[in-house]
């Protein structure tokens, strides 16, 4: 979004509590444009190393392009400090369980679809292992309007790698989608690699669900993190277009 | 998370952090992404104490081959304990 320089802006950006799966309250950052509305929403997922200042930072990106931004903390009952110590725990757990997250992403849903100044259109954003629930959640709860997938790993499953709280693998749930997919990769990631991003094409494409996936060059896992080495500057500038792009095409409108 | 490969050990022991000595109730071994390492995944070692809350945290990230001297190193050093009867079980 470009702004006049002599444009009104304004955001409203807090942690609050939402009721998630079984209702339990769970935190969650807002962030949102300042103003009547309507405006189109993104529930924001955050990735394995938890509810961290990354995942605030873009959430609020989002609402400064003019979504209603939601980012709940997936790792809220595993208790409470810096988010690293949290990630590292919820880690050793095995991960969250996979039908909590669908939960937790359900509630956020009806939460910013019942807000008077959303459009009633919502998509749905994650990276890392915040993109395989993205995945699942747009695939189980009905009424995402776009699911981004940045990166996400294990979304194709060897059955070796399933778990109690990973029992199905998300392309196994490739059929129920309702959405169309924007997929962001990078060559040199190992998990998912081409081949994995590979097969989850040929599902989509099987269940005929418009998508449209990106394979950047020289870029590997979580290339949009400005604090990790794997950062690469040109293939994120381009990848954020294409985000603006799929939304403006799919949830603004 | 990305590998999921994890697994969690009891412990007795006591480990250091910002605030000072605290005891040690588990290990947790994964192989995943590093929260600080400059990898893609890591060898992570957690020695905490659960019923102290996620800050009971004693964090080491180490890249494969150092995860493998170090395997080498401490089985190195019980096994010389060991020799010398020292070794305290």
């Amino acid at each position: 979004m470009q702004y006049a320089t002599n444009q009104y802006e304004g955001m409203l950006a807090e942690t609050t509590l939402i009721p998630g799966h079984h209702g339990d309250l769970i935190g969650a950052y807002v962030a949102r444009p300042m103003g009547p509305g309507p405006f189109p929403a993104i529930v924001v997922i955050h990735h394995m190393p938890g509810w961290d200042e990354w995942y605030r930072e873009v959430t609020r990106k989002f609402a400064h392009h003019g979504y209603i931004a939601i980012s709940p903390n997936l790792y809220h009952r595993a208790g409470h400090g810096i988010p690293e110590d949290v990630a590292a725990m919820v880690r050793a757990q095995g991960g969250v369980p996979d039908d909590q997250v669908v939960g937790d992403v359900a509630g956020m849903l009806r939460f910013v679809r019942a807000l008077p100044q959303c459009t009633g259109k919502v998509a749905v954003f994650g990276t890392c292992s915040g993109a395989r629930h993205a995945f699942l959640a747009a695939a189980r709860v009905p009424g995402f309007a776009a699911l981004i997938n940045c990166w996400g790993g294990r979304v194709t499953m060897e059955p070796s790698e399933l778990t109690v709280n990973q029992p199905v693998a998300p392309v196994d749930y490739a059929k129920d989608l309702q959405c169309p997919v924007l997929g962001i990769f990078g060559e040199l990631d190992s998990s998912p690699t081409p081949a994995q991003v590979a097969l989850l094409e040929q599902a989509l494409k099987k269940q005929g669900i418009a998508h449209e996936f990106h394979m950047y060059a020289d870029a590997g896992h979580g290339f949009f993190y400005y604090d990790r080495p794997a950062y690469r500057q040109s293939q994120t500038m381009d990848g954020w277009k294409k985000i603006w792009a799929f939304l403006a095409q799919h949830v603004t409108g | 998370m990305c590998t999921m490969i994890a697994t969690q050990i009891t412990v007795a022991g006591t480990g250091k952090a910002g605030n000072g000595w605290f005891e040690l109730r588990e290990a947790n071994v994964s192989y995943d992404h590093p929260f600080e390492a400059p990898f893609d995944h890591a060898l992570n070692i957690d020695f905490v104490n659960e019923s102290l809350g996620p800050g009971a945290r004693v964090a080491v990230e180490l890249d494969v081959a150092s995860a493998r001297r170090l395997v080498a190193c401490i089985n190195a050093v019980l096994a010389q304990a060991d020799q010398r009867g020292v070794l305290g079980e």
